[in-house]
């Protein structure tokens, strides 16, 4: 399956937290959810280790390096300084042009 | 800091489970006994053999930016079984910092065992918050007209900074530019300093 985001694609993180339902190894730091970034590259799909750390079947999701610009992820920080942040497609939404 | 000795109870289950993935042939003694030396060979020399290399070689540069995995194949590290490895460039505009905030991602096959501070809950942290103090407090001052990345690998890459070579390294070795770096420049908390191989 090709990716869904293309380079350059304006994306939100999802603000969930389905680690209050289910035990999952969640690799989407808290820090990023519900931020807006833009994707940089996709790099590649990945068995989803929310489920395959459990031994529960993993299908393979499509990973991307997604980027965040400093000052509105924490209200701090140096105007142009960046965080890069490899998440998953299913915790990513398109934002509207 | 010294290594404990592992408690009586951790060694028989650890060959209780070694037994029990052999039996099932799952793995091999072989098999671990090779995944064992080869982690206790892999050292950041490695990581630096690879970033003198493509300051010196742009065709292999060309090669590590784009597969990172392949290209610590050609120095004869294999990643089987090992996290594909990218390679971030700084530039004299972009410098990269390397954490992982949610546990202790490293790229091990080419940079060895992870420094504590790499693991230290204060690093992962304040990386990523405060990048510019951290390094600060390194002694890695990085002018106003550079962009800090932070990388925080939070997934199925492992990540290595290429840094940009630094000025007064002309016609060097590759050995020579090897060993301007170490774990400290190949994430990013340190800047290759000239001196530093002139003084060894």
């Amino acid at each position: 399956m090709n990716p869904q985001f293309a380079a350059g694609a304006r994306v939100q993180v999802k603000n969930n937290r389905p680690e209050t339902l289910m035990r999952l190894h969640l690799r989407t730091p808290h820090y990023v959810r519900g931020r807006q970034g833009t994707v940089l590259r996709a790099l590649g799909r990945f068995p989803n280790p929310e489920d395959l750390a459990f031994n529960r079947p993993a299908p393979e999701k499509m990973l991307y390096h997604v980027l965040f610009e400093q000052q509105p992820v924490w209200n701090e920080g140096e105007a142009g300084d960046t965080l890069l942040v490899e998440l998953f497609e299913h915790w990513l939404e398109p934002v509207e042009g | 800091m010294a290594a404990r000795e592992p408690s009586a109870a951790h060694v028989v289950l650890l060959e209780k489970l070694i037994g029990a993935l052999t039996a099932k042939g799952i793995l091999t003694e072989a098999e671990i006994a090779a995944k064992k030396s080869a982690t206790e060979k892999a050292s950041p020399e490695t990581g630096a053999r690879m970033v003198a290399r493509a300051w010196t070689n742009p065709e292999f540069r060309a090669r590590l930016l784009a597969d990172g995995t392949a290209a610590a194949e050609e120095f004869g590290i294999s990643l089987a079984g090992n996290p594909p490895l990218g390679v971030l460039e700084d530039t004299p505009a972009l410098h990269h910092l390397v954490v992982c905030t949610l546990c202790s991602c490293y790229p091990r096959v080419v940079l060895g065992f992870p420094p504590h501070w790499y693991k230290s809950t204060a690093y992962r942290a304040r990386a990523v918050r405060d990048p510019r103090g951290v390094l600060a407090e390194w002694g890695t001052m990085i002018p106003a007209g550079t962009q800090i990345r932070v990388v925080d690998s939070t997934a199925d890459y492992r990540w290595m900074v290429l840094p940009v070579r630094p000025e007064g390294t002309e016609g060097w070795s590759e050995d020579q530019l090897a060993a301007l770096l170490g774990a400290e420049e190949l994430v990013g908390v340190a800047l290759p300093k000239v001196a530093r191989a002139q003084a060894a």
